[in-house]
């Protein structure tokens, strides 16, 4: 298995783990990303499937403390040989950025685009960190958890009051 | 923004150079993306694609919806085949929960994929022959099209926007006299399939415009990030429902084509036996159809049937807090592929036990083939370009979500 590979490895990089439905998971620190990713290309794992974002405002020390942050970044590999997934978090504090992907993975360029313009980490040696879907003046990160879903005043018009969303999740009326 | 780049990069021009505008309306470009080539003659120099002209939020909006709610969203992705689109969702939350659908409710599935598998390959070597300059292909194939969509119609009420899956199952079983209009679809398509293939195949203005235009090599294709029948086109035998198989395809039997060079013609040549495999299993699943429930038999998934709602006590509750309060949901994260006619179609649903989904990521299957777009015009002729984004089958709804 590639985690027990990794262990043995570069022993400590992978400071949590957990398997559920089948789908196996390891969360790293960002300075051992580019390690982890050179491993992992050598032994298969050359399916970029996806790289993704997943926003946590209230974790305990979203500010940015040694080992969690406000995001995970959130990178899906198979081995096409093996037919093995994998899944890295690598969680990351705002204002913090990640090492870029693009040396190794081709496809990693418009995938880290997506997440800077979803929710605004930023990826170090990127050749073109641009936004990708929205335009490059858009008011925030709309993926982000205080991102409100009406996109809130900048979208508003003189005088309209946003009907639901306010700050809550799934609370609409 | 757009107009910016245009203004900086005309700052370079030296007099031989041309900026040429490809979409956002434009008939070739299959929904609204934009294309910015730059020109010298004919020769494509640079090209950058600009995109998010269809975003509509879909992952956000998905965010403040329950879990049934977004079965709809999930149709304007690829609206080739948004049945596929359907599957591929339910299947994740149905890994999420690890629930088991019904016999039946999984044979449908399968064939309701392959149909609109057959849909959507339709329309992209159809139109890519179109775009090419080959109308009468599309003609012949589109009558199949409708055929295609009237089966839709009739099990779901809809052409395109079939929200045809729940969670657990189908929304309902397929209608009486869907059968026999399917078994006419096999012998009818199949026919139709040939006459595309005299016509194109050995056709050497088609082999001209098609052969070595858009070469890949595999390594490159992985590298890329590709899937689906542009994968398989450059020499990778990659099929989920043969390397990762859900819904039973493990116990069908198919063949997956493999092309050589990765160009437009390998990708219309692995499309079109890809049409016939996909007849292959719908023959298969109509052979093994038998009567049976198409929803899980569990109140705390499946809304119960009206007519207990009205005369039964704990039906109500069921019917109650399922609509009010959504279903149970383990606390959580999951990442389930499915084989679209694209490529790989991932969801990636992240659970805090609430009753909408706390992130849900769409990884559509042409975003990573469409970022290659630069690399493989670069340096050909900006009639090749369109040969490739046909071939590429991007679908705009599905890339911007």
């Amino acid at each position: 298995m590639i985690i027990e590979h990794i262990d043995a490895q570069l022993p400590g990089t992978v400071t949590d783990r957990h398997a559920f439905r089948g789908d196996q998971t390891i969360v790293i620190a960002k300075e051992n990303l580019l390690a982890v990713v050179e491993l992992l290309y050598r032994e298969g794992f050359q399916l970029l499937v996806d790289i993704t974002a997943v926003d946590w405002p209230e974790r305990p020390n979203a500010q940015g403390a040694e080992g969690a942050g406000r995001f995970d970044v959130v990178y899906h590999w198979l081995n096409l040989a093996s037919q093995e997934r994998l899944r890295v978090k690598v969680p990351v504090a705002e204002g913090e950025s990640v090492p870029s992907l693009t040396g190794t993975f081709k496809t990693a360029d418009w995938f880290e685009r997506e997440v800077f313009d979803m929710f605004g980490i930023r990826f170090d040696g990127h050749p073109d960190l641009r936004r990708l879907l929205t335009w490059p003046d858009f008011p925030g990160h709309a993926l982000r958890k205080d991102f409100p879903l009406d996109g809130g005043d900048v979208f508003c018009m003189e005088g309209c009051t946003a009907p639901y969303n306010n700050g809550e999740r799934g609370e609409r009326s | 923004m757009t107009m910016d780049s245009i203004a900086l990069s005309r700052q370079m021009l030296d007099g031989d150079k041309m900026i040429v505008n490809m979409g956002p309306s434009h008939p070739t470009t299959h929904g609204t993306l934009r294309i910015v080539l730059e020109l010298e003659g004919e020769t494509i120099t640079k090209a950058t694609p600009e995109m998010g002209y269809l975003h509509r939020g879909v992952e956000k909006l998905g965010e403040s919806l329950s879990y049934q709610q977004f079965i709809p969203l999930t149709d304007r992705l690829n609206y080739c085949s948004a049945i596929m689109n359907n599957v591929g969702y339910t299947t994740a939350v149905e890994k999420l929960m690890d629930i088991q659908i019904p016999k039946r409710a999984a044979h449908i599935r399968v064939l309701m994929s392959e149909l609109s598998r057959v849909a959507d390959h339709i329309v992209c070597v159809g139109v890519n022959a179109v775009d090419i300059g080959a109308f009468t292909a599309f003609l012949y194939l589109f009558k199949q099209r409708e055929t295609a969509y009237d089966l839709f119609e009739m099990a779901s009420g809809q052409r395109l926007h079939t929200s045809f899956t729940r969670i657990g199952g189908l929304f309902r079983d397929i209608p009486e006299g869907f059968v026999p209009l399917a078994e006419r679809f096999l012998v009818e398509c199949s026919e139709a399939i040939d006459e595309l293939e005299r016509l194109l195949t050995k056709n050497p203005i088609w082999h001209d415009r098609t052969k070595g235009i858009g070469v890949i090599s595999a390594e490159d294709a992985v590298n890329w990030g590709y899937t689906g029948p542009s994968l398989r086109a450059a020499g990778v035998p990659q099929d989920l429902r043969k390397a990762q198989p859900y819904l039973g395809y493990e116990t069908y039997d198919f063949d997956i084509p493999v092309g050589t060079t990765g160009d437009v013609f390998d990708r219309y040549l692995v499309r079109v036996e890809e049409m016939r495999q996909s007849l292959r299993i719908i023959r298969q699943v109509l052979d093994r159809l038998e009567p049976g429930p198409v929803m899980v038999d569990d109140p705390k998934v499946a809304l119960p049937p009206k007519e207990k709602v009205y005369t039964r006590m704990e039906s109500l509750i069921h019917h109650f807090k399922l609509i009010m309060h959504g279903m149970e949901m383990p606390v959580g994260e999951v990442y389930s592929a499915t084989e679209a006619a694209n490529g790989e179609l991932g969801f990636y649903i992240v659970s805090d036990g609430g009753k909408n989904p706390y992130r849900i990521r769409v990884r559509p299957p042409c975003l990573p083939i469409f970022s290659s777009f630069e690399s493989q015009v670069k340096g050909g002729l900006i009639a090749d370009a369109v040969a490739v984004l046909g071939a590429m089958n991007i679908i705009a709804g599905e890339l911007d979500r």
